[in-house]
């Protein structure tokens, strides 16, 4: 079955309720080609375009003034520069997430960088310490790549039990992005490795220097140094002038505001790879270096929050998936509580360690039910249910939850993260 | 020859790159250097006790931690307490109680606190206030010298606590 052209998002319609005649003329001409759009049923004319003049052109654009769609913030805090936003999923089209929506996660707050004035050091087990400054970075072969950053504490409040009401709670501290810059093995090659260095002491240039300690076989894989996010020098929050991008692996460490690069025999034990970003097992042991985000999804539209206002008839159903491990190759979504698993079409699939858009059309029939995504990627690892992680996790695992999220639909058309009653 | 030229610049290819990194001097080196590794290697000079830490901490870091080192209202993180916590359905996460390395602890007060004024501390109140934290855990004496030579020997109590990613560990039913 096809799309039914260029129709609205349901949450977006006139909160009227459609007449019998206007269901039947959708169903008809999707039946026919699936071509119409929503003008067809339409009773009253669309408004004609204005008798006045518009706006002149501008140096940088702005978004509709009708549009509203926001990062959310986190409750007010006394420390409000170590917080985070979130990305509002349920807004996005598409695969990349526009860069002034881009989730944030600072531990010191965004520093303002003098682009000409920043410096990139590498030293360690190296056979000669270089500097390199942004126009150096820019003379190497530049590569552009789309890549998710997720936050490997997305989605943890749900491990124990408080299930997050929205897609932009739930998941929102996923984005994805076409990134541009220089793969870190050029500039490895040219500071020469001596035999010794096995890992990589990465350094931010934010108030706490944030470090994290990386594996040489990532840098000497896909690793990256950019400085273009979007066709656009990366904003402020997301590291300008440069920062690390270490595709799939967890958001933290992707150091931003890259300054300093010190190769070395083993990690250094920093704090955000043993106090966090460590995950605790049921036993008291925690695990440490957990890098890579596996498959996950989620259904963004209709979700938790929303209202499926034209009530029962055709709806599509359409979500985000990832993984940290390649490419998605699968998604398969329930309307009936996970008894029965039918497969999404994936759209933008050919980008590994990216979003893959997922939709499926789906009939709902007005009666109170749950719909749920799950992923599989190209290591054939399929994403899990709540249960079965909490079985081997335990409740205190805290980072790396990729499980399968439910949104139930309630027979009034409002959809939520817990049951009715509940 | 145009044409030899021509091959010779479209050779350069893949794998090339521009050569424009500058040496660093030590001077550069040692100026942004802050990473402390586990055995004590980045260590300054300098030294500190708890007895000498307790000013400090109480200047600089109680505003937040508390003077104990105990954290306020959730807001602010607690540095002391929680033995014994790590392996129960409450688990309270703290220097003693979870951090397996004290060098980590010296390391991270040096470039990242106070929160408000990161990287202001000397040497020797980076030491006395590591020192504090410790000992007000009940892992050193009020008069053991943190130094570059002791501080990496200090036996952290969870030291042990850590294994490596063991993922993919969990598989759904198909």
């Amino acid at each position: 079955m096809k799309t039914p052209g260029t129709r609205k998002p349901e949450e977006e319609l006139p909160n009227t309720k459609p007449s019998r005649r206007n269901l039947i003329a959708l169903s008809a001409s999707v039946a026919a080609a699936g071509l119409t759009t929503l003008a067809a049923c339409n009773t009253k004319p669309a408004e004609t375009a204005p008798s006045m003049l518009g706006t002149a052109p501008s140096k940088y654009g702005n978004r509709s003034p009708h549009e509203a769609a926001a990062r959310s913030l986190p409750p007010e805090s006394k420390t409000p520069s170590t917080g985070a936003s979130r990305t509002p999923l349920q807004d996005t089209y598409g695969i990349i997430t526009p860069s002034s929506l881009h989730f944030e996660r600072h531990h010191s707050g965004v520093p303002d960088i003098d682009p000409a004035k920043h410096e990139l050091l590498i030293h360690g087990l190296v056979e000669q310490p270089l500097v390199y400054s942004l126009d150096d970075l820019k003379r190497f072969p530049a590569q552009s790549r789309v890549h998710f950053v997720e936050c490997s504490g997305n989605g943890r409040s749900e491990y124990s039990g408080n299930l997050a009401p929205d897609p932009q709670a739930s998941h929102g501290l996923a984005s994805c992005s076409e990134w541009t810059g220089v793969p870190v093995k050029l500039l490895l090659a040219e500071a020469k490795l001596k035999p010794e260095a096995k890992w990589l002491i990465a350094e931010g240039g934010d108030a706490c220097k944030l470090t994290r300690s990386i594996p040489l076989a990532k840098l000497l894989d896909d690793a990256m140094i950019v400085y273009g996010q979007n066709g656009e020098p990366i904003r402020p929050e997301q590291g300008y002038p440069m920062r690390l991008l270490l595709p799939g692996w967890e958001g933290n460490t992707n150091i931003k505001w890259l300054r300093r690069l010190n190769l070395a025999d083993g990690p250094a034990m920093t704090t955000h790879e043993t106090a966090f970003y460590t995950d605790l097992l049921p036993d008291g042991k925690a695990r440490q270096f957990s890098f890579e985000n596996e498959a996950k999804s989620v259904i963004t539209r209709p979700a938790g929050g929303q209202k499926i206002a034209a009530g029962p008839g055709m709806h599509d159903i359409t979500g985000l998936a990832w993984s940290g491990r390649g490419k998605i190759t699968r998604v398969e979504i329930s309307t009936d509580g996970g008894r029965i698993w039918k497969d999404a079409e994936l759209q933008m699939a050919g980008f590994a360690k990216a979003f893959t858009r997922f939709r499926m059309p789906w009939i709902w029939d007005g009666s109170a039910t749950s719909i749920q995504s799950r992923a599989t990627d190209e290591t054939g690892y399929l994403q899990p249910a709540a249960e079965e992680m909490l079985a081997v996790r335990g409740r205190n695992f805290g980072y790396h939850n990729n499980q399968i999220k439910t949104w139930f639909v309630r027979a009034d058309g409002t959809v939520s993260h817990v049951e009715q009653g509940a | 020859m145009k044409t030899f030229l021509l091959i010779a610049i479209s050779c350069i290819g893949f794998g090339q790159t521009p050569r424009v990194g500058r040496p660093a001097t030590e001077e550069t080196i040692k100026a942004m250097d802050l990473t402390v590794f586990p055995d004590g290697r980045g260590l300054p000079p300098g030294s500190g006790t708890a007895v000498k830490g307790k000013d400090v901490f109480k200047e600089k870091c109680s505003v937040c931690h508390n003077d104990k080192g105990e954290g306020r209202q959730g807001q602010y993180p607690a540095l002391v307490g929680g033995a014994g916590t790590i392996n129960t359905p409450k688990p309270i996460k703290t220097v003693g109680s979870y951090w397996p390395y004290a060098t980590t602890v010296f390391d991270y007060v040096r470039r990242a606190m106070p929160y408000d004024q990161p990287g202001t501390l000397k040497p020797d109140e980076v030491y006395a206030a590591v020192a504090f934290v410790l000992n007000a855990n009940g892992i050193i004496g009020d008069n053991d010298e943190m130094n570059a030579m002791t501080l990496p020997k200090v036996k952290m109590p969870n030291r042990d606590g850590f294994v490596l990613d063991k993922r993919p560990d969990v598989k759904a039913k198909k």
